[in-house]
This record gives C-alpha cells, sequence and structure tokens, in this order.
C-alpha cells in the first residue's frame, strides 16, 4: 500500500499534531524525525506527498528537497514546506529549490490539509 | 688771612659772573657768536669738566702719598680720546642720529627702548655719581676753612660752618643749574650758556693752576730738575708704590670707563655734541689739556711735602704753598679755580642726572597714570618734564650733601673720587656691547648692569662709611655676620688684593660675565634687533630700517597735538613746517608720512627719551595703523598661525584616529546588530515552536469532531508543556539579558558550595528518578566557601545535572559530581555516561540557543540558554565554567570558583 503523506518534523509535538489531523483528513501517514531518515523513507515508501520542516537534525529540510530534486525519480514529488513566518529568505530559497507550496508555522490545521489536498489532487490530475 | 666773608663774597661774584655768562652764551648762541659757542675749542674746554676739585686739589694729595699713580687718572681718559677713532666716534654718531640724552637712554634705546634699563642705569648713575658731588661740597669747605682760617694740618670730622657751608654751597649750584640747565626741555637743543660758563671755568682752573705750579717752580724752586731733585729731600719716591702695579691697571680701566661713562661727561661729549669733527680737535686738545692740568702736580707736590710743616693736608697744598709764601692774591686766585673745577662738575653732573631722572623715572611713570595723557592744555608734558627737572636737580645735590653729612667728610678726595669712578664704570660693558655686539640682549645688559652694581655696591660703595658707622666698620673687618667667605673686601676668599683693584675686578668681572651669558642664553626681541643694527651699523647706510612705522595715515593733527605738547608750540610748528616745506605742502596739508613720523618720535626722544617717544607716537599712530609692536605682534600671529596649523594636523590626526576607531565601532555593532538578528531569529524559532504545537491542538480540540478521551488528554498535556515551555523560554531569555547587561543587583556573600549541590541534587531528583538515573557525588567536603550567590550557584549545578540526565540514553545512566581543590581555587565536575557533546560543538555549548545533538528519544525540551546563563553566573562569581575532557567518554563540565578564605 502507498502511503499518501510523508512528514518530516523533528519536534514530536508539532509532528503529533501533524500526524493526527493529516490522518484525520483521511490519508495514510509515515514520519520521520531528521533529514537523513527522511531521504531514506522517501526511497522506500514513496508517499505522495512529503510534508517537509525547515530546521532538521542531520540534513535540514533545504537539503533534502535538492537532494529530491536532483533525483530523477524524485524531481517531481510534490514537497509542502513548513517555514517560520516572517522569515522572508526561507521561502525565497525554498523555492529556488523547487518546494510545491508553503505553510508557515503556526499553521492553521486546515491550512495544512487544504495544501496537501491541492498537492495530491494536482498529482491525480498529472497521473 | 682773608676775611671769609670776603671770600664768600668773592665765590658768589664768581658766581654771579657765571650767571652772567651763561645767560649771554644762551642770548648769543642764536646769533654770530653762537658759531663761536659751537667751536671746537669750547667743545673741548667743556669736555674738561672731567678735571674738577679732585684733580685740582686731590691730585697733589694723591702725588704725595702714592707718586706717580695719580696719573693714571689721566691716562685713561687719554687712551681714549687719542683712540676717538674707534670709539668715542661711534658713540658720539649713535648719540647723533638716535638723538641719544643720556647714558640710560643709549643703554635703553640700544637694548630696544627698555624702560626697566633706563630706570636701572639711571639709578647707577645717580648712586655712583653722589660721592662725587659729595667730594666736591668737601673740597670747596675744606678749602674755604684753610682760605679763612689758615689751617692747613689734617682735621677730620666736620663742625657745624662746615656743614652750613657745603648746604649753601649746595643750594647755589641748585639754583644755578635749574637757571641755567632747565631753560628749555629738549636735551638735544643743548645747554650752549652752561656750556660757555663751563669752558670759561676750564680756562679759570687751568690757568690758576699753572700760575700756582709756576709759582711753586719758579718762584720757590728753580726749575723742574732742581725740584725733582728735592724728591728724596721730601721723601716723596715717585715710584715708592713699584710703578706699574695691578693698582695702575685698575685705575686705568676706571679712568678710561670714566671718560664715558661719568653722566658729565657723556653729556658734554655726546649730548652736547654739535659736531662730530670737534672730536678730532678734542681727540688732541682734551690730553694736551690734561697735560697741562697734570704738570705741575708732582713739583707742587714735592715743594708742598718739603717746605710746609709736617702733618699739613697734602690735598690742600695748592693752596697752602702760596697762603704760607704770602702769596694771599695767588691763594685766592688759585681757590676760585678749585671753586670752579668743584662747580663746573656740580652743574653739569646735575643736569646729566636730573634729565635722566625726569626721562626715565618721572615721564614713564606720567606718560602710564591714567587721564594724563589727556591732559587739557598743550604745554602739559613741558610742564611735567621742567618740574620733575628742577625737582631731580634738588633731590641729586641732596643726595651729594647727605652723603657728605654721613661720612663726615672723611678720606682723601682721590678715594671718594675712585668709588664714583668705578660705579659709572659698571654701565662700561653694557655700552661696549650696545655700540659692537650686535647679539647683546636686554636681558644681558639689564643682568650685567644688575650684579656689577650689587658687587660695587657691596665691595665699594658700603665700605666708604667705615669711618662713620661701627656696624659697617665690623662688617668691612669680619664679614656679615662673620662670614669670611664675603668679607667686602675679601669677597669669595679672594684676599691680599688692595680693596680697589678687588672690586674693580669682581664687579667688572661678574659685570661681563652675566651681560655675555645672559645675552648668550637668551634672545632679542624684534625691537632690540633693529636697534641693535642702528647702533651696532651706525656708521652704515640703513634706509628703511628706521621707518617704526609701517603703514601710517595717523591725523596730523594728532601728531601735532602730541609734539605740541612735549615740544612746545613754536619749536613743533617749526618742525612740522620744515617737514611741510620738504613735502611742498602747508602744515595742515603735511602727509604723515613713515619718515616724518620716525622724525617726529627722534625729535621727541630728544626731550623725553626714547622708549617715552615711542610710547607716546605709538599711542597716536597706533590707532588705526601698524606700529612696530603691532608688527612684532603680527609676527607672534604668524608663529601661532604655524602652531595652529601643527595643531590642525594634529587634530587631524587624532580625528583619523577617531574615525577608524568610529569605524570599529560601527563594524562592532554590525557585527552585534547581525548577533541581535540572529537572536531574534532564534528567539522567534524556539518561541513557534511551542506556539505550533499549542495552536494546532487548539484548534483541533475546538473542532466539534469527536475525540477520544485518550487523545483529548495527550493534547492538553501537550499544550500545558508547551506553554510552560515556552514561559521557561521567555523566563529564561529575561534572565540573560539581564545578566549580559548587568543590571541585576547582585552582591556576593560567602556562600557553602556543599550546600548548594546539596539542594541541586535533591530538586534533579525527580527528574533523574524516572530514567533510574544515578547521581553521584565524591569527595565532598564538609564545607566549601566561596563568595556568590545560594540560589544562583544551586541554578548552575540543576542546569548542569539536569543537562546530563537529558541527553543521557545509556541504559545505566548516572552523573558524578566531583569536588578538587586546585590551590585556592575549588573544582567541581560534573561527568556523565550519556552521548557526550560533537567535538563541532564543543566550542559553541556556552553560546544562547546552541543546543546540542539531540538523542533518538529526545523529547526533553530546552530553550538553549541554560548553558549561557550558568556561564554568565559563575563569571559573576569570578569563576569559570568549562567543558574539559573527562574520563573519555560522555561530558564533562568543570566549574572553578576561588575559595572563600575570610571569616563566614
Amino acid at each position: 500500500m502507498t502511503i499518501d503523506v510523508l512528514i518530516v518534523e523533528d519536534e514530536p509535538s508539532i509532528l503529533d499534531s501533524l500526524d493526527f489531523i493529516l490522518r484525520r483528513a483521511g490519508w495514510s501517514t509515515q514520519s520521520a524525525q531528521d533529514g537523513e531518515a527522511a531521504l531514506k523513507a522517501v526511497r522506500e515508501i514513496k508517499p505522495r506527498v512529503v510534508v517537509l520542516d525547515v530546521m532538521l537534525p542531520k540534513k535540514s529540510g533545504f537539503e533534502v528537497l535538492k537532494l529530491l530534486r536532483q533525483d530523477e525519480q524524485t524531481v517531481n514529488l510534490p514537497v509542502l514546506m513548513l517555514t517560520a513566518k516572517g522569515q522572508a529568505q526561507d521561502r525565497r530559497i525554498a523555492e529556488e529549490l523547487g518546494a510545491n507550496s508553503f505553510v508557515t508555522k503556526p499553521y492553521a490545521n486546515s491550512d495544512v490539509v487544504g495544501a496537501v489536498r491541492a498537492l495530491i489532487g494536482d498529482q491525480q490530475r498529472v497521473n | 688771612m682773608i676775611p671769609t666773608n670776603l671770600i664768600i663774597l668773592i665765590a658768589l661774584g664768581y658766581v654771579v659772573l657765571l650767571f652772567a655768562l651763561a645767560y649771554f652764551s644762551e642770548r648769543w648762541a642764536k646769533g654770530e657768536a653762537g658759531k663761536f659757542l659751537r667751536s671746537p675749542l669750547i667743545y673741548t674746554l667743556a669736555i674738561s669738566v672731567y678735571c674738577t676739585s679732585w684733580t685740582f686739589y686731590g691730585a697733589v694729595g694723591s702725588a704725595a702719598r702714592t707718586g706717580y699713580e695719580i696719573f693714571t687718572i689721566y691716562l685713561g681718559p687719554t687712551l681714549v680720546f687719542v683712540g676717538w677713532w674707534f670709539g668715542l666716534r661711534k658713540l658720539v654718531r649713535v648719540g647723533r642720529t638716535q638723538r641719544i640724552t643720556s647714558l640710560a637712554d643709549l643703554i635703553s634705546s640700544r637694548f630696544g627702548k627698555s624702560s626697566r634699563l633706563a630706570v636701572l642705569v639711571t639709578l647707577i648713575a645717580v648712586i655712583g655719581t653722589t660721592p662725587y658731588i659729595a667730594l666736591q661740597l668737601k673740597a670747596i669747605t675744606t678749602s674755604l676753612n684753610v682760605m679763612t682760617l689758615g689751617v692747613n694740618v689734617d682735621q677730620p670730622g666736620l663742625n657745624v660752618d662746615d656743614v652750613r657751608l657745603a648746604l649753601g654751597v649746595a643750594v647755589a649750584m641748585a639754583i644755578f643749574t635749574i637757571l641755567f640747565g632747565t631753560r628749555n626741555v629738549d636735551a638735544k637743543e643743548q645747554h650752549h650758556g652752561v656750556v660757555a660758563a663751563i669752558a670759561f671755568e676750564a680756562i679759570i682752573k687751568l690757568i690758576a693752576l699753572l700760575a700756582v705750579g709756576i709759582f711753586v717752580v719758579y718762584g720757590l724752586g728753580d726749575g723742574f730738575s732742581e725740584v725733582f731733585a728735592r724728591a728724596d729731600a721730601a721723601q716723596i719716591n715717585a715710584f715708592e708704590y713699584g710703578g706699574f702695579n695691578s693698582r695702575w691697571v685698575a685705575m686705568i680701566i676706571l679712568s678710561a670707563a670714566a671718560i664715558i661713562c661719568l653722566p658729565r661727561q657723556f653729556q658734554i661729549t655726546v649730548v652736547e655734541n654739535s659736531n662730530e669733527n670737534h672730536l678730532r680737535t678734542a681727540s688732541w686738545a682734551f690730553p694736551l689739556y690734561l697735560f697741562a692740568m697734570s704738570i705741575f702736580t708732582l713739583p707742587i707736590a714735592i715743594v708742598g711735602t718739603a717746605m710746609l710743616p709736617p702733618g699739613s693736608d697734602p690735598d690742600m697744598f695748592v693752596l697752602t704753598l702760596p697762603l704760607n709764601f704770602g702769596q694771599e692774591g695767588l691763594a685766592l686766585f688759585a681757590f676760585i679755580g678749585g671753586f670752579s673745577s668743584a662747580t663746573s662738575m656740580i652743574i653739569i653732573a646735575s643736569i646729566a642726572l636730573s634729565i635722566m631722572v625726569s626721562n626715565h623715572i618721572v615721564v614713564p611713570i606720567a606718560l602710564r597714570l591714567p587721564g594724563r595723557s589727556d591732559d587739557d592744555e598743550g604745554g602739559g608734558v613741558t610742564d611735567l618734564l621742567l618740574t620733575s627737572r628742577r625737582i631731580s636737580i634738588c633731590v641729586i645735590l641732596g643726595l651729594g650733601f647727605l652723603y657728605f653729612w654721613l661720612t663726615n667728610g672723611s678720606g682723601a678726595l682721590a678715594l671718594i673720587g675712585l668709588i664714583s669712578f668705578a660705579g659709572v664704570a659698571q654701565t662700561l660693558p653694557a655700552i661696549v656691547a650696545a655700540l659692537f655686539w650686535r647679539d647683546a640682549t636686554a636681558k644681558g645688559a639689564g643682568a650685567g648692569l644688575f650684579i656689577g652694581f650689587v658687587v660695587w655696591a657691596y665691595s665699594m660703595f658700603l665700605p666708604s662709611f667705615e669711618e662713620s658707622s661701627i656696624s659697617v666698620a665690623q662688617w668691612v673687618q669680619n664679614g656679615p655676620y662673620g662670614i669670611e667667605f664675603l668679607k667686602p673686601q675679601a669677597l669669595f676668599g679672594l684676599t691680599g688684593m688692595d680693596p680697589l683693584v678687588h672690586s674693580v675686578f669682581w664687579s667688572l668681572f661678574a659685570n661681563t660675565v652675566a651681560l655675555v651669558l645672559v645675552s648668550l642664553s637668551t634672545s632679542q626681541s624684534v625691537l632690540e634687533r633693529i636697534q641693535s643694527a642702528l647702533f651696532v651699523d651706525a656708521f652704515r647706510r640703513m634706509p628703511g630700517i628706521e621707518t617704526r612705522f609701517m603703514r601710517t595715515s595717523a591725523a596730523t593733527n594728532d601728531l601735532f597735538f602730541v609734539a605740541q605738547r612735549v615740544l612746545g608750540a613754536e619749536r613743533a610748528g617749526a618742525v612740522f613746517d620744515s617737514f611741510a616745506r620738504e613735502q611742498g605742502r602747508s602744515r595742515t596739508n603735511l602727509e604723515p608720512t613713515p619718515e616724518f613720523i620716525a622724525l617726529l618720535e627722534k625729535e621727541l626722544a630728544g626731550s623725553i627719551g626714547a622708549a617715552s617717544a615711542h610710547v607716546m607716537i605709538s599711542q597716536v599712530v597706533s590707532g588705526d595703523n601698524i606700529s612696530l609692536q603691532e608688527v612684532m605682534k603680527i609676527a607672534d600671529e604668524t608663529q601661532q598661525v604655524i602652531e595652529y596649523s601643527q595643531q590642525l594636523e594634529q587634530k587631524s590626526e587624532e580625528l583619523r584616529l577617531t574615525a577608524e576607531k568610529l569605524q570599529d565601532a560601527n563594524a562592532k555593532l554590525r557585527e552585534l546588530d547581525q548577533q541581535k538578528d540572529e537572536f531574534l531569529s532564534q528567539v522567534s524559532h524556539e518561541v513557534r515552536t511551542p506556539m505550533t504545537s499549542i495552536r494546532s491542538f487548539s484548534e483541533i480540540l475546538l473542532e466539534p469532531e469527536e475525540l477520544d478521551e485518550q487523545d483529548r488528554q495527550r493534547f492538553l498535556s501537550t499544550i500545558h508543556t508547551e506553554s510552560l515551555r515556552l514561559t521557561q523560554l521567555l523566563d529564561e531569555i529575561l534572565d540573560l539579558s539581564a545578566l549580559e547587561r548587568g543590571e541585576k543587583v547582585w552582591t556576593n556573600a560567602p556562600v557553602d558550595v556543599v550546600d548548594a549541590m546539596d539542594r541541586a541534587v535533591s530538586v534533579c531528583e525527580s527528574l533523574a528518578r524516572p530514567k533510574n538515573m544515578q547521581i553521584r557525588r565524591h569527595n565532598v567536603p564538609a564545607q566549601a566557601m566561596v563568595l556568590g550567590h545560594a540560589d544562583r550557584l544551586a541554578q548552575v549545578f540543576i542546569n548542569l545535572i539536569t543537562n546530563a540526565i537529558k541527553y543521557n540514553d545509556e541504559p545505566h545512566p548516572y552523573v558524578e559530581v566531583r569536588f578538587s581543590n586546585h590551590g585556592k581555587r575549588l573544582l567541581i565536575e560534573f561527568q556523565d555516561n550519556g552521548p557526550g557533546i560533537a567535538a563541532k560543538e564543543r566550542r559553541r555549548v556556552f553560546e544562547k540557543f546552541a543546543r546540542g545533538q539531540r538523542g533518538a528519544t529526545s523529547g526533553q525540551t530546552g530553550s538553549g540558554l541554560g548553558l549561557a546563563i550558568s556561564s554568565q553566573i559563575i563569571a559573576r562569581m569570578k569563576g569559570k565554567i568549562e567543558l574539559v575532557k573527562g574520563d573519555g567518554f560522555g561530558a564533562c563540565f568543570r566549574v572553578s570558583l576561588p575559595l572563600y578564605e575570610g571569616e563566614v
């Protein structure tokens, strides 16, 4: 079975909340708590969407995104970046690196669900 | 015997004759006869004012006592006049071109128109001349006594008549001098009447002395050779005193100096000189006159000693010889000769001195007095000058009389004369330097004059009171307060010298040395340099340099007003008219060119001295113009500008340094700013994380969808934990910021570390228990005192132990707390067996928000500020916290604190 969403987040409580709202929206989820684990998980479980935090241990969210875009298999994998509000710099970098969507922390749950839904919808249309 | 009254009458008659002569000469001077009065002959005869009653009477006395020595008194002046081309000519030239009015004026003018020097020289001249005037009074009274009483025995002490007589003579001389010496104020206009009278007196005294001499040699004796043959019999050995010796040298020097420096000689030779070429005549005629005056000196001494009763005063041989041999008429003539030699000296000396006193002491003071210069009438200064001169004459003659009275008229005439010579000779080094040494400075001249004068006064003038004051006599005998070293006549242990030679040597030596040394070590002012050039280069034409005012448009009226007040309306008008004629204009349209102002200043200088004239003219001219003083000021300002620009350079260097510092500060600020941005960014991140959880879970809980109880519970607990984390974070940020600013009131007190550790461990126990974490303590002392803050210290320990607990994932976790001493420091190590701290993170652990790599089970939250805060706290206690290499695994933090050894 395919996993719909891979959540990459190191803060346990945030991870807990993301996991809860996305599951409740009807998707299957998996999580990774650092950059390296995230890359490994993408290769193994091939999620339909990745929700990626910026500040991560071992490899930052930007590094992970960069590597994903370099890999042919994952070059088109929809990625939702969780950035900090007010950190315009982060968002610009993420755009350049090829992030598909952004949600700023602290987020409204509906925004995250909406963004993931849009990305999954797009993907379905592409497919 | 001749009746006293008759003699006094004759003396009075002689004085009246002098009055008449002076009066008519004054009137003739303007007419045809003036040519004769301004002839070299009259000039030369007037110079013979040098031959006073000392020469007339005293020379014979000296010859009787010390043989040939007296001729040194003639030798010095003869050398000066024969060698006139070298020195005297320059002196006269300078005196004429610079309108010099006196000795004091000469020195003052040369050394930058210094009024201080003028005052000093005036004082020296007055004090130096006082004994000389007394000498004349003594000669007159003694000679009168001889004439009337036939007293021919040495008679020390005075009787009342002598004193009254001397006073009478002094008063009469004062009247004569005031009448003919202060008729007009321009000293340069010369006292033709007085000079004529002096010349007449010169003839009288010469003829009188020659007449006595001829009578003695050819009447009493049988020609020169016969008279000299009697020398042995008279026990007069002309060479008894060893002939040429140090005393001779001293006396030649003194007499040579005297012919220049004596105020009366300066007055006649320099001031009254109307034509420089007269010197040419005087150079041979004056020595000839001296020769004539001295030719019979030795014969009279020999004959007098041989033929008069023993004990006769040799000073009076000139009178007593004719008297004793029945030549009363000749004696009377001789008396008149002696009288005229005395009076001529008194008259000229008091004129010369009064000019100095009024020009250099009275006028400068008057000019400085407020309101004085704005006097109502034009004649203000003229009146002031005349009055001050008249009073000066009285004071000077009064001083002479006082000296005569105080010294009881004691001492031989020659000795008194030499005291005066030595006194005024102190001005010689300054005069020579003035004329020949370009680099001599006012300070040098002043120092030389002052020191020379003091030494003279101490070693010569003071001892002259020896016979009239016991204390002075003791002083001279034993030195002041018995200090032999300072004995006036054996200064600095220089004994065995003739008192005269001793004093002359020390005073002139000290004088010259001071002049040279001080001149070499000081520098001239601009005015001094200009005057120096005018004096030293007197024979060179120096066009332009006399222009003392650079740019002038002084109102002619103002100048005329000043001139009128000093010169009187008539003379001022004449000066202005003659210059206006040169310009081809009328007096009212006169252009006050620099040349004219310089000329006018010189004219005024002729009346009131160079220094005062310069002050007066400056007052007028410097209104909107540039005077020399202003030029000097400008020179000073130029110097200031140079200094200023140097200061500016220095300033700009300072500015550059300041700019550099500012740049540094700016860079530091920018770095701080960046640090602040990073800090804010860190803070926002740290705040955002719990906020994100709180918001998200709150939304979940707010939604109407059903939640199972377990989830609900979990979410609420997360919200609660994250709120606490948020609070703790904010608290710590505030705490750290306060610590860093150093604002918190912090007082260190003796604290027991062991106590603080107990508290920390008990707090941490609850955190350690769930993880089975062991907290072990080793080497705990009973007590370890440090200066610090107990709660804060516990806070640090809690932070360190909590960190060790939080990041430890080992199955058997522990943290060891080890105490040890290192010198006077207490060391506490916190060693855990956790994952340790990665090498690349070690350096940053004490920085803000520098959290270590979390273990896999990290659910532990921290602000990342704990170690930063701990580090600050320990620093406040003068301690250090560092990450050390512990026992190989885990992390090891070491806190070191200075042990407190004082009273608790």
